[in-house]
């Protein structure tokens, strides 16, 4: 029973919003032909147990990819922003 | 009054005004407005209410609370029929029949009962060692006796005829328990300006004030206090409301019991589960009592102390007049000289050598017996206790009785508070387990602290409703609280040890778990307490070991030789009391179990005879009853009548997504596996997509409108998921591309004609439009207009035969449809469901989900060529991991049915000849249909190695039907390779 403070639509129930993964690793650039950055981007995943990054995407709202920061051990979202803004 | 009325002439919390006949087992009985189902038989003399589960045990009522074991009856008939409720928890209602469980042929008598047959197949680990070991061949002969044998209620198996509803409620501070503590917290947080949901489970505010008299300080008490929150508009009261669970973000699940007393077809929903979201949330739920440990303890008329006061100040009932109170602390004292009062005679039996001085004196006025330094050695007695063996200082003795009422001491109801992993911490003071520390958004307060005098939970309950309406940021002054203080005494508890010596000792009552199962799962190392509840199935009934858990691992403590935080303590999770299934999913059962999607030409298709089909949420015709009998008759005339003629086919349901921007083009180039960046503007194209690790993911065409502006379409299945995909990797990946996708799914209604007629029935239908091959070729499009709404019109082809695709504005999807029929009726234009369409792109070798499963990669698929060497897109390097070039992997073929009359299945898997059919075999069958252009049946597979060489022989083995098959490989493209029909 999450509940996500969405930057564009407000607090939201996260049956709202679908799950994306790991926010933390870095996707190699479209054309970069090393195996090895692909392979660590698409498999290689730390599980902490603490803060962990991730995306999200508000499906039934606004449609934007979201980074989640939360925390495993007690569900507590400490921040949520946008995608495309808080990558770089 | 006859000898079995145990009511009382007067008192009590019931209206006498209002008489209720109900029936138990069949037998009519009569109780009053405001008894529970349980007080009103005991009103009637009724102290063998089931048969325990394993051994069949008379049994009779323990508690008056969620915390009953034994008593659990079946309600209800047919549909309604709803087994295992604790008749202390039902509400007594007019006409209300209630059977007892698990007993045959009738409760007094019955025949399993004489259990020394069945008690060495029901010791802890039997099923662990039968399942397991080398005896687990004699499973199959015992299974279908134990079944029966063991066991609750049995749940109807007709559809429940009667509403449920979920919802979903907000609150600044919820509230669970209305007993001292949490009556004094929803004041006091109303009072500081917070929004207030208090839950209780009874149907009556109080809690354990409604174990004291009615008429006393306490009563008056509470009639203040209710009226005080009644009075504020911000407080919500929520009786017959059990909370059940506690989730994240303080979301507290409810299930509310409605209407049990009307009639069955009020229309109103039986039971609401309600999701409540509260800022903060404070915890009253009280203590449960524990019953002790000795031999035959588990005999009806053996009570909870707690509940035989409760019985007697709520509901009037003397449940003995003979009573013996056997405790370990002074709360059951209380109990005592209530008893002694309505005229029982009364021995206490304690366990303690000095009792507070206070207790002794009133024992003496009451003229209660006082047995110090005594416990309980054995209980004596049929349908109800008649005797008990005592064991004081100076030695054994016994005792005549009729009611034994037992405190073991008392166990905060910290069940809850332990849903989101709080851990209970162990109080050497007061011999119990409760919360530890709390996250800042939950409080505690009350008896399930700890404190157990009504005057300090009633503080204490003032105190954390303060604390919790300020955390939601209310802070208004608040009065104070109005005093209640009943004078109870409360000194350490005796710590009791289950006592085993003689014959059975429960420890739970609910799953007859004795003291020998914890001595048999001891010494067979099942000491962990998480092991000894699997292995025993202690605290594992409907009842969650409410009243097993403590005595449990107290006994498991005492054979280990540890204490109790060292032996710790069970997991809690929710339920907290049992959910029917019914009330969960509310009103999502049937025909709302999901959404529907429907197409814009949804009504034609049901009134022009089309058998609907589920695809996903999507309803789509499967085919149409006018070409054949059956599905098989059916698909088969469609095909026929498409590769001859022409038809009408609703591709509405693809996925279609607009793709905008000055670097679309780039942008396709990257998630497709294909180029795009080249496609001339007018055309399309087919493209396929990788996911990142290299497999295929989804195939569609897109179609280039203008210089920086796309037309995508997707799979039915895929469109949510291509979606989100895309805006995921403009949103995370390239930010920088100037690219804007959104779905247009529901904005177009889409049809496709496909035939050798198709091009001479655009024209009849769009006299204007130039549909010649040299203005609409294939992969051609034009965009127009059609009665004032947008037209795009694809000459795309899923069939194999000369095919375009038309998408109109949704509202006009069915004018066109019936247009398009009207003027392609002369040619024979007929619509054709998605039996046909699958069946003529098996034809034409083109793969969709069957082979686009998530395993299979482009050269797979046989979609390699269409990449090149082209690098820079979606999935391009670690498609080119080893394994996924390796030679031997599995790749598409065509088959043929080899034998006449037999048919190909999907599933099959695929062998050599002569090959013994065990495995995975090489291959498998994906798709299959019957092809009218081979005049039997066909298939795609996925086959591996040498086999898969055009003109191998391969054996098709169906183990469902134990069906085998000789087949041939061939080419997948079983129709026109060259593609000249749909060029033309």
């Amino acid at each position: 029973m999450l509940r996500f403070e969405c930057p564009c639509c407000g607090p939201r129930d996260h049956d709202e919003f679908r799950y994306g993964g790991d926010a933390s690793v870095r996707r190699p650039a479209h054309d970069d032909p090393d195996p090895e950055a692909w392979y660590a981007y698409v498999y290689i995943r730390k599980n902490p147990a603490g803060l962990h990054r991730e995306f999200w995407q508000h499906v039934t709202g606004c449609r934007q990819w979201l980074v989640v920061e939360r925390d495993t051990r007690n569900h507590v979202i400490s921040s949520v922003a946008f995608a495309r803004t808080s990558q770089a | 009054m006859n000898a079995r009325n145990k009511r009382l002439p007067e008192g009590g919390r019931i209206d006498r005004s209002h008489s209720i006949e109900f029936s138990f087992d069949g037998k009519g009985l009569a109780g009053y407005r405001g008894d529970t189902l349980a007080s009103a038989l005991l009103a009637n003399g009724v102290t063998l209410v089931g048969r325990s589960f394993k051994y069949h045990r008379p049994r009779g009522i323990l508690s008056a609370g969620p915390e009953e074991p034994n008593a659990l009856v079946t309600l209800g008939t047919g549909g309604r029929r709803e087994p295992n409720l604790p008749a202390t928890m039902l509400e007594l209602g007019d006409g209300m029949a209630a059977e007892s469980q698990n007993r045959w042929p009738s409760l007094a008598f019955d025949v399993q009962s004489a259990n020394g047959l069945f008690a060495p197949f029901l010791s802890a680990g039997f099923y662990y060692k039968t399942f397991m070991g080398p005896t687990r061949r004699s499973w199959k002969i015992y299974e279908h006796f134990i079944r029966r044998a063991a066991g609750l209620g049995r749940a109807g198996t007709e559809p429940d005829p009667d509403r449920y509803e979920v919802r979903h409620a907000f609150a600044d501070v919820a509230i669970i328990g209305a007993g001292p503590a949490g009556l004094s917290a929803a004041r006091a947080a109303a009072a500081a300006g917070a929004r207030v949901v208090l839950i209780e489970q009874d149907f009556l505010l109080g809690g354990q004030l409604l174990a004291e008299q009615s008429d006393g300080v306490a009563a008056s008490w509470l009639g203040q206090v209710e009226a005080e929150l009644e009075s504020f508009e911000t407080v919500t009261l929520m009786k017959r409301t059990s909370a059940f669970g506690i989730y994240d973000g303080n979301v507290i699940g409810l299930i509310e019991q409605r209407n049990q007393d009307r009639p069955p077809y009020s229309g109103q929903a039986r039971q609401i589960v309600t999701m409540l979201r509260a800022r903060s949330v404070v915890f009253a739920t009280g203590a449960i009592e524990r019953p002790m440990v000795f031999p035959n303890n588990d005999l009806p008329g053996v009570m909870l102390a707690s509940a035989a006061r409760i019985y007697l100040n709520r509901f009037a009932v003397l449940p003995g007049r003979k009573v013996i109170v056997a405790t370990t602390n002074d709360g059951a004292w209380r109990t005592a000289f209530d008893l002694a009062e309505a005229g029982a005679e009364v021995t206490i039996s304690d366990r303690r050598t000095t009792i507070p001085p206070a207790l002794a004196v009133e024992a003496t006025r009451l003229g209660v017996a006082v047995r110090t330094a005594t416990r309980i050695l054995d209980l004596r007695g049929g349908h109800c206790v008649k005797r008990a063996t005592l064991k004081g200082p100076d030695g054994r003795f016994e005792a005549a009785c009729d009611l034994v009422c037992v405190s073991g001491g008392w166990s905060p109801t910290v069940h809850l508070a332990s849903h989101l992993g709080v851990k209970p911490r162990y109080r050497e003071d007061i011999g119990g387990f409760v919360p530890g520390a709390f996250p800042a958004n939950q409080f505690g307060a009350g008896a399930m602290m700890g404190l157990h005098a009504t005057a300090d939970a009633n503080e204490d309950g003032h105190r954390a409703g303060i604390e919790a309406a300020s955390f939601c940021g209310k802070s208004a002054p608040v009065p104070a609280p109005s005093k209640l203080d009943l004078g109870e005494t409360v000194t350490t508890p005796f710590r009791e040890v289950p006592c085993a010596q003689g014959g059975k000792a429960f420890v739970d009552f609910q799953m007859d778990v004795t003291t020998k199962d914890i001595e048999l799962a001891h010494r067979e190392g099942y000491e962990s307490i998480e092991h000894l509840k699997r292995y025993t199935t202690l605290g594992m009934g409907t009842d969650q070991g409410k009243t097993s858990n403590f005595p449990g691992l107290s006994a498991m403590a005492a054979l280990r030789g540890a204490t109790i935080p060292e032996t710790g303590t069970t997991t809690f999770r929710p339920p907290f009391t049992p959910v029917a299934i019914g009330a969960l999913a509310g009103r999502a059962t049937g025909h709302h179990f999901k959404p529907f999607r429907r197409t814009p030409m949804h009504d034609w298709h049901l009134a022009n005879g089309a058998e609907m089909l589920d695809v996903g949420l999507w309803m789509r015709p499967w085919f149409y009853r006018r070409s054949g009998a059956d599905v098989n008759e059916a698909y088969v005339a469609e095909m026929r009548h498409v590769r001859q003629a022409a038809g009408l086919m609703d591709i509405s349901t693809l996925g279609k997504i607009d793709v905008q921007g000055p670097d679309a083009a780039t942008f396709l180039d990257r998630i497709y596996a294909n180029g795009f960046a080249k496609l001339k503007v007018g055309r399309a194209r087919y493209g396929v997509m990788l996911r990142d690790d290299g497999i295929v993911f989804d195939d569609g065409t897109t179609t280039r409108l203008a210089e920086s502006r796309f037309f995508m379409t997707t799979s039915t299945a895929r469109a949510a998921d291509v979606l989100s995909r895309l805006e995921f990797l403009l949103d995370t990946a390239w930010p920088e591309l100037r690219v804007s996708v959104s779905s247009v799914s529901d904005e177009w209604a889409a049809m496709s004609i496909a035939g050798p007629e198709a091009r001479a029935i655009l024209a009849a239908a769009f006299p204007s439009l130039d549909v010649s091959n040299e203005a609409l070729p294939h992969m051609g499009s034009y965009e127009g207009e059609w009665r004032g709404r947008a037209l795009r019109i694809l000459r795309l082809s899923y069939s194999g035969e000369r095919a375009y695709e038309i998408y109109v504005g949704a509202t006009a999807g069915e004018q066109l449809w019936s247009c398009l029929l009207e003027a392609g009726g002369p040619l024979e234009l007929k619509p054709y469901g998605i039996e046909a369409l699958g069946a003529l792109r098996v034809e034409k070798g083109h793969v969709a989900g069957p082979e686009i499963d998530g395993r299979t990669t482009l050269d797979d698929l046989g979609l390699g060529r269409m990449v090149g060497k082209r690098s820079g897109f979606v999935g391009d390097v670690l498609r080119r991991r080893p394994a996924l070039l390796a030679h031997d992997r599995q790749r598409l073929v065509g088959l043929e049915c080899m034998e006449d009359g037999k048919r190909l299945r999907g599933g099959s898997v695929l062998f050599r000849p002569g090959e013994k059919a065990t495995g995975h075999g090489w291959g498998r069958v994906t798709s299959v249909t019957f092809s009218p252009e081979r005049d039997r049946y066909i298939g795609l597979a996925l086959l591996a190695g040498d086999l898969a060489t055009e003109g191998s022989e391969v054996v098709a083995v169906y183990p469902m039907k134990a069906e085998t098959v000789r087949a041939r490989v061939v080419s997948p493209i079983f129709l026109d390779p060259q593609g000249e029909r749909l060029r033309g």
